[in-house]
C-alpha cells in the first residue's frame, strides 16, 4: 500500500513462517530480560539487522508490508505507463520514462529488503500473480487523459510521500535503508505532477477542464491510501496499526497522516486554482487543521477485493509481462552458463 | 531460481571514499550484476565505480555468537587512549 499495510494475506507467507504459537512463547518472555535482545533493541529505538533473533509475527508483518510496497511500485508503473506513447511533448516524454523507470528501481531495492528476510523474490511475484498478496488500491483506477499523469504525481505520489518518509526511521535496517532511497527520489515525481497541473491550469479552458477533472477523481482515492480510519466501525477491517507501532514499524497513525496530507495539499490546490471534490472541507481555526467529508470506506474495501475498474487489467498485464520476458531471462542463464563452462575448459 | 543468484552491491560514492553496501539484486553471471547495478543503484550519479560479490561467497559473523565473538574487546580499556592518567599541564599528548 506504498508503505501502508492492512487487509489479509489469504495463507502464512512461507513454510517457514506457520511455526506453532508455543514455540515463540518461550523465546518471547527470554527476550523480555535480555540485553541485545529484540525487545531491548526496539526499546532503545535500535535498528533489527537480518539475521538478527526476531519473532516470527515482526518477520511476517515486514514481509507481508515490504511484499506488498515492492508489488505497488511496479504495478504503479502501468498507469502512467500507459502515457508514455503519447506524452505531449519529449520533454514530457523523457520525464516520464524516467519516473516509470524509478518505480521499477524503488520495487527492486524493495523486494531486495524483502529477500533479507529469508522469502525469495520468485515467491512474491507468484503471490502477486495469483492475487494473494495485494498492491495499492490507488493503481486499480484508469488514467483517462494526460492530466491524470500529474494528479498520480501530485496526490498520489504525495501522499506516498507521506506515508514513507516516516519508514525511513522504521525499526527494520533493510526497509528503512530502502526507503531512504525511495524518498530521494519520490520529490522529483511529486514536483513533475505538479508542474504539469500547473502547466494545465494556466493553459486553456479545455486544459483547465482536464486538470479540474483530474483532480475529481483522484483526490479520494489518494485519501484512501493511508487506509482505514484507527477508530470506529470502518476501522475493523484488518488493520494492524497497534501492533506496527510498538514494534517501531509504523510511527504514525492512518488518520494522522491522512490529516497531515490533507493540510499540505489544499493550500497546493488553491495555487493550482483547482477545487477539490469535497464540500466539507474546510479550515478548523480551533483544531488548526482541515476538516474534511465522509470518506467511502466501501469504495476501499470494493475496490481491495477485486473489483475496482482496473483489477483484472493491472494483473493480467503484469503476468503478461512476466511471461513475455521468460525467454530473456532464459537466454541470460544459458549464456551465463556457456560462458562458465567454457572458463572452466580453458582452466582444465 | 529463473532470476538468477543473488548478488550484493556495493558503490563508492565519490574519490576518496570506500565502497558502501547499498542493496542486492538478482542476475545470472556476475557482468549482467555489473550492469543492472548501474542501471539500479547510480541513475543519479551515486557512484564513480561499484562492485557486485555473489551473496554466496560471503562469509558473516552469525549474530547468535556475538556476544562471544567480540567478547575478547570487551575488557581491553588500555587499548582507548583515555584510559591512562597524565597531568593535564603536559601539551600534544
Amino acid at each position: 500500500m506504498y508503505g501502508n499495510d492492512f487487509g489479509t494475506d489469504a495463507e502464512p507467507l512461507n513454510a517457514a513462517e506457520g511455526g506453532a504459537l508455543d514455540d515463540v512463547l518461550q523465546s518471547a518472555t527470554e527476550r523480555r530480560t535480555t540485553p541485545g535482545s529484540f525487545d531491548d533493541l526496539i526499546a532503545r529505538e535500535q535498528r533489527i539487522e537480518p539475521r538478527d533473533d526476531m519473532p516470527d509475527d515482526y518477520r511476517k508483518t515486514l514481509i507481508r508490508q515490504i511484499a506488498q510496497h515492492a508489488h505497488s511500485e511496479i504495478i504503479g508503473m502501468q498507469p502512467e505507463g500507459n502515457w508514455i506513447s503519447r506524452a505531449p511533448s519529449l520533454r514530457r516524454k523523457a520525464i516520464l520514462m524516467a519516473k516509470v523507470q524509478d518505480e521499477a528501481g524503488h520495487g527492486l531495492y524493495l523486494y531486495s529488503a524483502a529477500e533479507t528476510l529469508g522469502v525469495d523474490r520468485s515467491e512474491l511475484l507468484d503471490k502477486l500473480h495469483s492475487g494473494r498478496q495485494k498492491y495499492s488500491s490507488i493503481f486499480n483506477y484508469p488514467t483517462a487523459t494526460w492530466a491524470d499523469v500529474g494528479a498520480i504525481g501530485w496526490l498520489v505520489d504525495g501522499a506516498a510521500i507521506m506515508n514513507q518518509v516516516p519508514l525511513c526511521r522504521c525499526s527494520y535496517g533493510p526497509y528503512a535503508r530502502a526507503m531512504i532511497r525511495v524518498c530521494k527520489e519520490e520529490s522529483f515525481h511529486q514536483r513533475q505532477g505538479f508542474e504539469i497541473l500547473w502547466t494545465l491550469a494556466r493553459g486553456t479552458d479545455d486544459q483547465k477542464a482536464m486538470a479540474q477533472d483530474a483532480a475529481d477523481r483522484w483526490w479520494w482515492p489518494a485519501l484512501m491510501m493511508f487506509g482505514p480510519p484507527d477508530t470506529g466501525e470502518a476501522a475493523k477491517g484488518g488493520g494492524h496499526t497497534e501492533q506496527s507501532m510498538a514494534w517501531g514499524i509504523k510511527r504514525f497513525s492512518n488518520d494522522d497522516l491522512r490529516q497531515k496530507f490533507i493540510d499540505m495539499t489544499v493550500p497546493q490546490a488553491q495555487k493550482l486554482g483547482l477545487t477539490l471534490p469535497d464540500p466539507d472541507l474546510r479550515w478548523n481555526e480551533e483544531r488548526g487543521h482541515w476538516d474534511f467529508g465522509a470518506i467511502d470506506w466501501d469504495e476501499l474495501w470494493r475496490v481491495i477485493k477485486g473489483d475496482g475498474p482496473m483489477n483484472a487489467a493491472r494483473i493480467a498485464h503484469r503476468v503478461t509481462a512476466h511471461d513475455d520476458g521468460a525467454w530473456v531471462r532464459e537466454a541470460a542463464t544459458a549464456y551465463a552458463e556457456k560462458s562458465a563452462a567454457r572458463t572452466k575448459g580453458a582452466v582444465a | 531460481m529463473s532470476e538468477g543468484a543473488l548478488y550484493e552491491v556495493f558503490v563508492r560514492p565519490k574519490r576518496g571514499l570506500s565502497h558502501v553496501h547499498v542493496g542486492s539484486l538478482h542476475a545470472p553471471d556476475a557482468t549482467m550484476a555489473l550492469r543492472n547495478a548501474r542501471d539500479l543503484y547510480t541513475r543519479r550519479q551515486e557512484g564513480v565505480s561499484v562492485w557486485v560479490v555473489a551473496a554466496d561467497d560471503i562469509t558473516a559473523s552469525s549474530p547468535d555468537e556475538k556476544d562471544s565473538f567480540f567478547d575478547p574487546a570487551a575488557d581491553k580499556v588500555y587499548r582507548h587512549p583515555t584510559f591512562y592518567d597524565v597531568p593535564e599541564d603536559v601539551e600534544y599528548l
